[in-house]
């Protein structure tokens, strides 16, 4: 008897892995999303100083949360995504008129200015970040952009 | 025109194969001679129709008929010949037809070759053979039609994703299918033999050389898959443990397995019930390699556009073929007489260690796969299983594999004596000591895990040298004796020594691959250089160049060694404006026994480049070691006993005293 049940085993399994891959059939599965540990959370506490040679403010997590939703984008002048998207984020704050906060993110001040100088500053705020910022933000590279509500809650 | 006379081929294959599972397997049942001979004619039908099938489909893709959507996905105008041909497989639709049709040649194969095979069993197993068409025509016919037209016909195509417009993964997806579908045979015999009754060593004659042949091919397969992925993607490297190539990893693991155990169930009529299931489990996973890349079940690096619904089709399928065959095997893998008990120290012994380390680790690479949707399923949460766990998993179970390969060859069946078998491995020793020994001095350091591992390989190609000249009695009789001794020797045998020599060799590239491999990135202007490895590298400009169907940034990089000039490597960046896609060509010098790798990135715009060196010890050795073991396949292959459809033994050693029939006449991988 035993031995009958050992002989059921291989198919017993293969039964359980064939109800995973079923499960993982379902349409409303997205194998490619990817969940942010990020979202619904406050942000982490930071203070940037501004970008030296640029007139836009640093800012802190006590400047995130006033009540008003805020764009919080990172980029760097090294980083060729961001040419891509810079005139797509200076149109959506144009148009929205949300505010757009930058982080500049592991990046030469002269550069960054040299680089906003070439294709406009969108950004109210500039925050100078070395790197820590980001590993704070949970980003893993740039750019990237954040949303946060009056409260200040990532969304 | 043509594509519809493809599609009413395929639906006639389909015709012909419900003919072939059904009235043969019927007449089997039966007795009915007359009802199992229709297998034969049915199954050279079944090859001829997909053949008609898949010509049509070449045809319209050579002449770029863009009336056929297939086409216009896939095909461009400007395309070269060889890749509009490749194209033809380098799609899902595409692929599926080529599935059928290695599997409907393997039918063939059996129906013209299998005429000493006992007509009940040839009838159930070309049976078998015809289910699974039966089910992957339907799949292709139901759901991924490849003559569909679309109107209007637009006025070019699309292009095939340009990273497949390449050598070496044009050929990759042949002879991986002819891997993975290959073990169908031994899928079909296992079937056969549970449903007669009856499996005797003859069974395992007839296994063997299929089984060796699907393993030859998937050797090849992911041996090229591997060598594309290494200069085509840019990355320096050759395996990422990626679900989509875990997944033709694990066929090959079982295979391996299995063709050991063949070799049990031949000579000792033991590990009958193991065989059978290890011949239904590698064909198994093989379907679900198939079903996993096709599903987006799992994310992974490449895979086929995915769709849910054909997801489902596959997932019924699979249901079907593995948990019946599954299901067969609970009820009727009992009946199978027992064979007899052995001594864990004997040949036999060595086959059934070898067969345990390949299933656990052919486990641990499923877990490693199937894990993050496991966990996914369970609780939600999104894991990636990389390389850490395969390393700590995986790794380990294969330094003993390896020791203990070296040993397996040098047991004599039935009862071995370790002393006298140790006793032959002190060459082994030596050479495991000189290996460690290079290894040592040449990195000057480094892990000594690594340089344990080198002394590990050195082991088993010492020992798989040792074995062979043995035989052939080398240095220990005149030359001109050995060299006859060779000649009498089996292919086989002959074919075992490469194949664990290569082994051997492959470890030893892996092992060097994953240790001492460097990368830097400089971004250079041109004129100036950088130094990896002892090597320095000069970029001596960039220039653009125009393909027939994309644009390319082809840098020129001089390497020189003490101020000798080694190569010129020519990494070339491009584009593919139809699909406004960039892929990397490597530009790579080998000097045997290391790689000089180097990759273009993006001008900086002020005259600068980013240049990736990578410095790769041992890699040729991974591509030089896969040859060997296939080569040993095929060798073992061209041996006459093996050779698919030999007579039984008595009536060919009656027959004629060819010199490579040697004494006792036993498939030899075997003594």
């Amino acid at each position: 008897m035993t031995q009958r049940l050992l002989f059921l085993l291989p198919v017993l399994l293969f039964v359980v892995v064939a109800g995973y891959f079923l499960w993982g059939l379902s349409p409303d599965r997205d194998p490619q999303a990817l969940p942010s540990g990020m979202i619904d959370n406050p942000t982490p506490n930071f203070d940037l100083p501004p970008v030296p040679g640029l007139e836009q403010p640093g800012f802190a997590s006590a400047d995130l949360g006033q009540g008003e939703v805020v764009m919080v984008n990172f980029f760097a002048s090294w980083c060729v995504p961001c040419r891509a998207e810079h005139p797509f984020l200076t149109e959506l704050a144009e148009e929205t008129g949300v505010p757009l906060y930058g982080i500049n993110h592991r990046d030469k001040p002269e550069d960054a200015a040299a680089w906003l100088e070439e294709l406009g500053n969108p950004y109210s705020r500039i925050g100078a970040d070395s790197g820590r910022g980001a590993v704070e933000w949970g980003v893993s590279g740039v750019p990237e952009t954040f949303i946060l509500d009056g409260e200040g809650r990532i969304r | 025109m043509i594509a519809e006379l493809g599609h009413f081929a395929l639906i006639l294959a389909l015709l012909t194969a419900v003919i072939q599972g059904s009235l043969p397997m019927l007449g089997a049942a039966r007795g009915r001679a007359d009802w199992m001979a229709v297998a034969q004619p049915a199954a050279i039908l079944q090859v001829v129709l997909v053949a008609l099938s898949f010509a049509a489909l070449t045809y319209v893709y050579v002449v770029s008929d863009f009336t056929v959507i297939n086409v216009v996905e896939n095909s461009h105008s400007a395309k070269p010949m060889l890749y509009k041909v490749t194209g033809v497989w380098g799609n899902h639709e595409g692929s599926m037809l080529l599935w059928i049709l290695i599997l409907a040649l393997f039918g063939s194969m059996v129906a013209l070759f299998g005429g000493n095979l006992p007509p009940s069993l040839k009838a159930r197993v070309l049976g078998v053979q015809a289910w699974i068409g039966i089910g992957f025509l339907l799949f292709t016919l139901l759901t991924s039609n490849p003559f569909l037209r679309v109107f209007p016909a637009p006025p070019d195509g699309r292009d095939l994703n340009p990273l497949l417009q390449d050598p070496g993964l044009a050929f990759h997806p042949p002879l991986l299918y002819a891997g993975y579908v290959g073990f169908s045979m031994a899928f079909s015999f296992a079937i056969a033999a549970l449903i007669e009754g009856k499996l005797d060593a003859a069974w395992a004659r007839w296994v063997r050389p299929w089984t060796l042949l699907a393993w030859a091919f998937l050797t090849a397969g992911i041996a090229l898959g591997s060598w594309w992925a290494y200069y085509e993607l840019g990355w320096g490297g050759w395996w990422f443990w990626d679900p989509v190539e875990n997944v033709s990893f694990m066929p090959w693991l079982l295979g391996t397995a299995l063709l050991h155990s063949a070799i049990v169930v031949e000579k000792r009529d033991a590990l009958k019930v193991w065989t059978v299931l290890l011949a239904i489990l590698t064909f198994s996973l093989s379907l679900m390699g198939t079903f996993i890349v096709r599903s987006g079940l799992l994310t992974s690096v490449h895979a086929f556009a995915t769709d849910p619904e054909r997801g489902f089709f596959i997932l019924v399928l699979l249901l079907i073929t593995i948990g019946g065959s599954l299901l067969l095997f609970a009820l009727r893998a009992p009946v199978l007489k027992p064979g007899g008990l052995f001594s864990p120290i004997s040949r036999e012994g060595g086959m059934v260690i070898n067969n345990l380390f390949l299933a656990a680790a052919c486990a641990t690479v499923f877990l490693g796969t199937l894990y993050p949707l496991f966990l996914e399923a369970v609780n939600g949460s999104k894991v990636s299983v990389g390389p850490p766990f395969f390393n700590a998993t995986f790794v380990p179970l294969m330094v003993p594999l390896i020791f203990l390969m070296a040993l397996g060859p040098l047991m004599p069946w039935k009862r071995a004596d370790l002393a006298g078998v140790f006793s032959r491995l002190k060459l082994a020793g030596l050479g495991a000591v000189i290996a460690a020994g290079i290894t040592l001095y040449l990195e000057q350091g480094g892990p000594i895990l690594a340089v344990a591992a080198m002394g590990l390989v050195g082991w088993l190609f010492v020992a798989s040298l040792v074995e062979w000249s043995d035989r052939i009695k080398l240095f220990r009789a005149p030359l001109g004796d050995s060299w006859r001794r060779a000649r009498n020797l089996p292919r086989s045998a002959h074919g075992m020594t490469l194949a664990h020599a290569g082994m051997a060799v492959a470890a030893a590239g892996m092992i060097g691959a994953s240790v001492w491999n460097l990368e830097e990135v400089r971004n250079l202007q041109p004129g100036e250089s950088m130094e990896v490895a002892g090597y320095s590298y000069r970029l001596d400009g960039v220039e653009q160049l125009e393909g027939p169907n994309y644009l390319a940034d082809r840098a020129s990089l001089t390497v020189t060694r003490d101020g000798e000039e080694i190569a010129v490597l020519t990494p070339e960046k491009r584009l593919y404006p139809v699909q406004n896609m960039p892929t990397t060509e490597a530009g790579i010098h080998t000097t045997w026994v290391s790689d000089l790798y180097a990759v273009i990135g993006d001008s900086d715009g002020r005259g600068g480049w980013t240049v990736r060196i990578f410095h790769e010890p041992l890699v040729p050795w991974i591509w030089l070691g896969s040859l060997l073991m296939v080569l040993g396949g095929f060798v073992s292959l061209s041996d006459r006993r093996l050779r698919i459809g030999a007579p039984n033994r008595q009536a060919k050693a009656k027959a004629a005293p060819e010199p490579e029939s040697g004494p006792g006449g036993h498939p030899a991988a075997a003594e």
